[in-house]
């Protein structure tokens, strides 16, 4: 069972509806406490970095315990802004620093690329292409140049653990992965083909680490 | 790069598609759902649901044709027409659409816009102007000054408002979209409206749909250039399967527009 964490955080309808496609059981846990049940844990997201101040201390040590745990993780939008140590669109606000930096406005991060020559428009909405830096289970079998739904105004910068890098004033960070912690900026449940496939990637660690778990649970009995 | 967006609009009345559907040509144009799933496969960027009939008879854009087509598409799914409250974006957002667009209710409590977009984001708030463009008294040569007034209740009602401080208005107030329709253009083929559009996406800094007289794969290519536009939405052309989604790509992408193929 995947547990996608509800934090107010707008329409959570579009991202049940594509895990249903790729078969796999979605449940919102109501306290921090059901997260112990959970086989992958999903922090969504779209909207203002200060809606994950609803995720109190409670949730931030049950999240961290289970991924200390080895359970797969998966931010997405603002789920992966989380993932980081914060964001400037919300100082006060505290992420849970799996990733370092700090998410900044988009066009306003240092950037050695020159801006576009018009006015960048913010927010970031469209198809845009990814380049993928490394290989990552996460982003397997998709292709340099193919492009996913973006909608957001922050960003995250490219560190070692990024997965995939889109350009919109500068290089942000499009997809990161690092052990079990995985998130990716676009909206994978509106990118068509792509998205799905991505999604599938991370359900089958799911699996993977699932399995692993239960024959690691029969050793010990 | 940042891919101009090619959207399909299917204008629905009584869970019908219904503008410039011809029953000869494509048995299945009036279902939503089946147009929508067409459409996805040939690369359509985004759906966008409008009840067209909602506005003047006060309905709620319907349920269960948006979850119908939201069964069909891993893609935005934008919802409009009929929307005036909370409770009737709330409803549109739970069938399953991930935008909703504001219209007349927007223009009566433009409050509602921020409303919206401090619960769902910006990113789920489009507001949608419909614009004719005026030519100034002082001179009536085509180059003379132009002056677009926004018109309420599927432009029935003239609202004395300029469409570019409308736009600017809306943006402030936590627009993540303007969809702006062309009274002139609509349904006519004869090109955007490249004036108008031009005129409102250098004005604010969100992206701006542009939408109403789409004829040609060349109309797309001059809205995208000289119309400044990000993304642009048609309904008959693709409705009447004479113009492919797919085939308006390759076009566009040969005239160096960046698309999604």
């Amino acid at each position: 069972m995947i547990a996608l964490v509800d934090y107010g955080a707008g329409n959570l309808t579009s991202v049940r509806k594509a895990l249903a496609a790729i078969g796999a059981s979605v449940w919102t846990p109501t306290v921090a406490g059901e997260l112990g049940r959970a086989h992958g844990i999903i922090v969504p997201g779209v909207g203002h970095f200060s809606t994950t101040r609803s995720l109190s201390d409670d949730w931030r040590k049950a999240v961290q315990t289970m991924v200390d745990d080895g359970v797969p993780l998966l931010g997405i939008c603002v789920g992966l802004q989380w993932l980081f140590e914060g964001s400037e669109e919300a100082m006060e606000v505290a992420g849970l620093g799996s990733f370092p930096g700090r998410c900044a406005l988009i066009g306003n991060a240092p950037s050695p690329k020159s801006q576009a020559p018009s006015p960048l428009k913010v927010p970031h909405v469209g198809w845009n292409s990814l380049v993928m830096p490394r290989p990552s289970r996460l982003m397997a079998g998709v292709k340099d140049g193919t492009q996913v739904y973006f909608t957001h105004s922050y960003a995250a910068p490219v560190v070692d653990d990024t997965a995939a890098i889109c350009e919109y004033g500068g290089p942000f960070s499009a997809a990161v992965e690092r052990g079990n912690v995985s998130a990716v900026q676009f909206h994978p449940e509106k990118s068509g083909d792509a998205g799905l496939r991505v999604l599938s990637n991370w359900f089958a660690q799911v699996d993977k680490s699932l399995s692993r778990r239960s024959s690691a649970e029969e050793e010990r009995a | 790069m940042l891919s101009k967006r090619i959207i399909a609009c299917l204008d629905v009345r009584d869970g019908k598609v219904v503008k410039g559907v011809n029953f000869e040509g494509l048995r299945d144009a009036g279902d939503p759902a089946a147009l929508a799933r067409r459409y996805n496969t040939e690369g359509i960027d985004e759906v966008v649901i409008l009840d067209v009939t909602a506005t003047i008879e006060s309905r709620q854009a319907r349920a269960h044709t948006i979850a119908a087509v939201a069964r069909e598409i891993f893609l935005p799914l934008t919802v409009g027409g009929g929307i005036r409250t909370d409770e009737d974006a709330a409803a549109a957002i739970e069938a399953g659409a991930d935008k909703v667009s504001l219209n007349t209710a927007a223009l009566d409590n433009p409050a509602l816009i921020t409303t919206l977009a401090n619960r769902y984001g910006s990113q789920a708030v489009i507001v949608a102007i419909d614009a004719k463009a005026i030519r100034l008294k002082a001179d009536t040569t085509a180059a003379g000054p132009t002056r677009y007034e926004v018109y309420a209740r599927s432009g029935q009602a003239l609202t004395n408002r300029s469409a570019i401080e409308w736009a600017k208005q809306a943006t402030d107030m936590g627009a993540g979209e303007i969809l702006l329709t062309s009274i002139d253009r609509d349904g006519t083929k004869s090109g955007f409206d490249c004036e108008l559009t031009a005129a409102v996406s250098d004005a604010v800094n969100i992206p701006v749909i542009a939408s109403g007289g789409a004829g040609t794969f060349e109309h797309f290519a001059e809205v995208f250039t000289s119309g400044h536009a990000d993304a642009a939405l048609a309904a008959s052309i693709f409705h009447f399967n004479e113009k492919s989604v797919s085939a308006l790509k390759q076009f566009l992408k040969r005239s160096g527009v960046p698309v999604r193929i």
